[in-house]
């Protein structure tokens, strides 16, 4: 009897508690936290990819505290994870679950496509309009169907990093602008024993990079944001990216063994080439001159010879030559955040606090008034390509999700290999895009 | 039997009184007893029980219940595909691949590792000077995490590295080879990293089975006559036999689930390309970077599978005797 009135008590306690979470779940649902921010006390738990001990960490924290100081009713709870880790285990596996963190990194894309589709996000449009105007069109990134869905606080092009020393010493007179000249000064660079381009294509994404630049120049704007959308790759001009690529690596521009070569973090690295005066060129995007610095033997050096120019031009291609590819980092409110959630997200790309970013040099800004606190002459050339460019494309990769986006790398990365077709490429994007 | 004897039970003792056996009494203090070799039962094993269930069985099971979905990891699986996650599994030549790989890897370590291990134990089993030193040694690479022999290993190979350094010093510049970029080299160079890992484990295993043969059986040969070899051969052998066999059991489930010292040594390239995936890497390069749930769980459940069915044919015609002979005593 005893145990029958335990087990009882038991079923009971069970019971009412699931009635309290389903209670307090459909309570949140049903009427989105739309009072007045900064009334009750509140805790914001926010993760974030700077998980490596350096100034973009440190930076962080100060925001958080600095914000917590303004606005005493907050409290904010970091969680700094591994990108790969944030980004493909941990934070899907939060969604899924009722408790996600109230702000969290969102790269853009088809990735926040889907989560908008799944109703994770916040719709915070009419909250940031003032934010999206003083951003442009680097904001685009981050709506889906028109409306905003989070903010990005660094947002940079991709282009060539080189050396101007091996440039002079081959005499290579000034940076190529078409590939004619890029194909001349890859001569001139081979021809004085250096590797002209280095190349990490260990990584996949570095080499699938060179690969995304074609298909820019070779598809019209408007097949581009057609494709992201709606994930059909019918047009030739994929198949002109894959033939154009291969043409270019039968110049052989890149060093031996490039399939093994990590793209950074240590000294075997693409990175680790160009920033210690083995190679003389990297396509990279506007982070790299920070992840240079931390593989080269003497950073002094680097930052004498480093310079940067935007990715050639192909003479009579159908694409922009002025569109450029790129990408960047922002945040995003869960659907259920409190409304301090959203402040939060508007003081992170507030003027003040986006010189701050500029200044610790791990990435640019996207502020227009934050430019200033830019002065390393390479990030500069970057932020006045960027704010020249046309259009820019968001990586491929991250535009069309991880799924098609996967398959499309490394199906590259088999062209690479001297292993795969320009056909195979635009066949596995298919594929993907029906798995 | 225990029930003529009370004072077997203490707990029936009790209850039953000494003087006239009655048959009631007697039939409730086997009832107690029986109830008391119950609550232990239950009481021991529940926790356990409750742990494998929860962290083994349901995630199986929800493992199995995944992969008959598309599914993204975006919102509950709704899309339900039946059994077309595995089709596409063995369509995919990448897949097949990473099978062919990992049988490279099951039977190459069998084949390389086992004669190394037990002519290394042999040898370690005489005594001489310095041999806890040479044990431990030998250990080394067993005991280091597998990250750490990866990227230790990752750094040696790499293309111009010390390997190749070394290789040039000693005269034999010819045998340089892009140990991690060939796509054709790269899955034998992953053996060879996998057995300079591990095979310290099967000498390990080998020693502790060799301390288990009598010393008396080959002081015996010893007296017949028999020499060093014939003693090995026809005496420590056939008694490391069970010891063998595990080690083999062992080697095999781990060569069908190795992913670590792959997923650091070889850059995501080679891997998918083909040339060094096996079907834990594959699982986790489609389960998580691709974002293709379902279908990752698919792949885990084939991994799965194929390691259960493994195990189960090894038990059943070689590990019998030794099982057997562990439970009901030697009867052979």
């Amino acid at each position: 009897m005893a145990m029958k009135h335990r087990a009882g008590a038991a079923l009971a306690l069970l019971t009412t508690s699931a009635l309290l979470v389903a209670g307090c779940n459909g309570g949140e649902s049903e009427t989105p936290n739309e009072e007045e921010p900064f009334q009750k006390p509140v805790t914001l738990t926010w993760w974030h990819n700077a998980s490596q001990d350096g100034p973009g960490k440190t930076y962080w924290e100060k925001v958080a505290k600095d914000f917590s100081t303004l606005h005493p009713t907050v409290t904010i709870q970091i969680e700094a994870i591994e990108t790969n880790q944030l980004q493909r285990t941990r934070l899907p596996a939060a969604l899924l679950t009722n408790d996600p963190p109230d702000i969290f990194q969102a790269w853009g894309g088809g990735e926040m496509r889907e989560q908008v589709e799944a109703d994770y996000l916040k719709d915070i449009t009419d909250q940031v309009k003032t934010e999206v105007a003083d951003m442009g069109s680097a904001a685009e990134i981050w709506q889906v169907d028109g409306k905003q869905y989070g903010l990005p606080f660094r947002m940079g092009i991709e282009g060539v990093w080189y050396n101007k020393d091996l440039f002079a010493k081959a005499g290579i007179t000034a940076p190529p602008t078409t590939f004619e000249e890029l194909n001349a000064a890859v001569t001139k660079l081979k021809a004085i024993n250096v590797t002209p381009i280095a190349l990490g294509a260990g990584d996949k994404w570095p080499a699938a990079h060179w690969w995304y630049n074609f298909a820019l120049r070779a598809c019209s704007v408007d097949t581009l944001k057609k494709a992201s959308v709606d994930l059909v790759f019918d047009d030739p001009c994929f198949v002109k990216a894959g033939e154009d690529l291969k043409t270019f690596i039968a110049t052989e521009p890149f060093q031996q063994n490039f399939i093994a070569t990590p793209g950074q973090n240590d000294p075997t690295s693409a990175n680790g080439l160009l920033a210690n005066g083995k190679a003389a060129m990297e396509l990279m995007g506007d982070w790299n001159r920070g992840t240079l610095e931390t593989v080269a033997e003497d950073p002094a050096k680097l930052t004498k010879f480093l310079g940067w120019f935007p990715v050639p031009a192909i003479s009579g291609s159908p694409g922009d030559p002025k569109a450029a590819l790129g990408g960047g980092d922002g945040f995003a409110c869960a659907k259920n955040a409190p409304p301090e959630c959203v402040e939060f997200l508007k003081y992170i790309v507030s003027p003040e606090v986006q010189k701050g970013y500029a200044g610790t040099g791990t990435g640019l800004p996207v502020v227009k008034g934050a430019a200033d606190a830019v002065t390393d002459p390479a990030l500069k050339s970057i932020l006045e390509a960027t704010a020249g460019a046309t259009y820019v494309q968001l990586w491929l990769d991250t535009a069309f999700g991880s799924t098609v986006g996967n398959a499309m790398n490394d199906a590259i990365v088999a062209i690479f290999a001297g292993n795969g077709t320009p056909q195979q490429v635009v066949d596995a994007m298919k594929a993907a895009a029906r798995k | 039997m225990t029930a003529t004897n009370p004072t077997l039970n203490p707990a029936g003792g009790a209850s039953a009184p000494p003087a006239g056996p009655r048959p009631a009494g007697r039939s409730s203090a086997r009832a107690a007893q029986t109830r008391r070799k119950w609550y232990e039962i239950v009481g021991l094993t529940t926790p356990a029980i409750v742990v494998y269930v929860m962290f083994v069985l349901v995630p199986m099971g929800f493992a199995v219940y995944y992969s008959l979905y598309r599914w993204r990891g975006v919102g509950p699986p709704t899309e339900f595909v039946g059994l077309d996650n595995y089709v596409l599994a063995f369509q995919d030549p990448i897949f097949l691949d990473a099978l062919r790989n990992n049988a490279v890897i099951v039977v190459g370590s069998l084949l390389v590792q086992g004669p190394i291990a037990l002519a290394v134990a042999l040898l370690l089993n005489r005594r001489f000077r310095g041999r806890t030193v040479f044990r431990l040694l030998v250990f080394v690479p067993y005991v280091l995490a597998e990250v750490t022999v990866g990227i230790m290993w990752k750094l040696l190979l790499t293309g111009g590295g010390t390997v190749d350094a070394l290789l040039r010093q000693l005269g034999l510049g010819g045998l340089v080879h892009a140990w991690l970029a060939d796509l054709d080299i790269v899955i034998w160079t992953m053996l060879f990293v996998l057995t300079w890992k591990y095979v310290g484990f099967a000498i390990i295993l080998l020693l502790a089975g060799l301390s288990n043969v009598p010393p008396e059986l080959t002081e015996a040969a010893a007296i017949d006559g028999a020499s060093w070899w014939q003693t090995q051969r026809h005496v420590t052998l056939p008694l490391l036999g069970p010891t063998i066999r595990i080690w083999m059991f062992l080697s095999i489930i781990g060569s069908l689930q190795v992913f670590d010292v792959i997923w650091v040594t070889s850059v995501p390239a080679v891997r998918s390309l083909g040339a060094s995936a096996t079907m834990a890497t594959y699982m986790v390069d489609n389960g998580f970077f691709a974002r293709l749930w379902g279908y990752g769980n698919a792949v885990a459940v084939i991994l799965f599978v194929i390691s259960f069915i493994a195990a189960l044919l090894f038990q059943r015609f070689l590990l019998r005797r030794d099982i057997e002979g562990a439970i009901t005593g030697r009867t052979n």
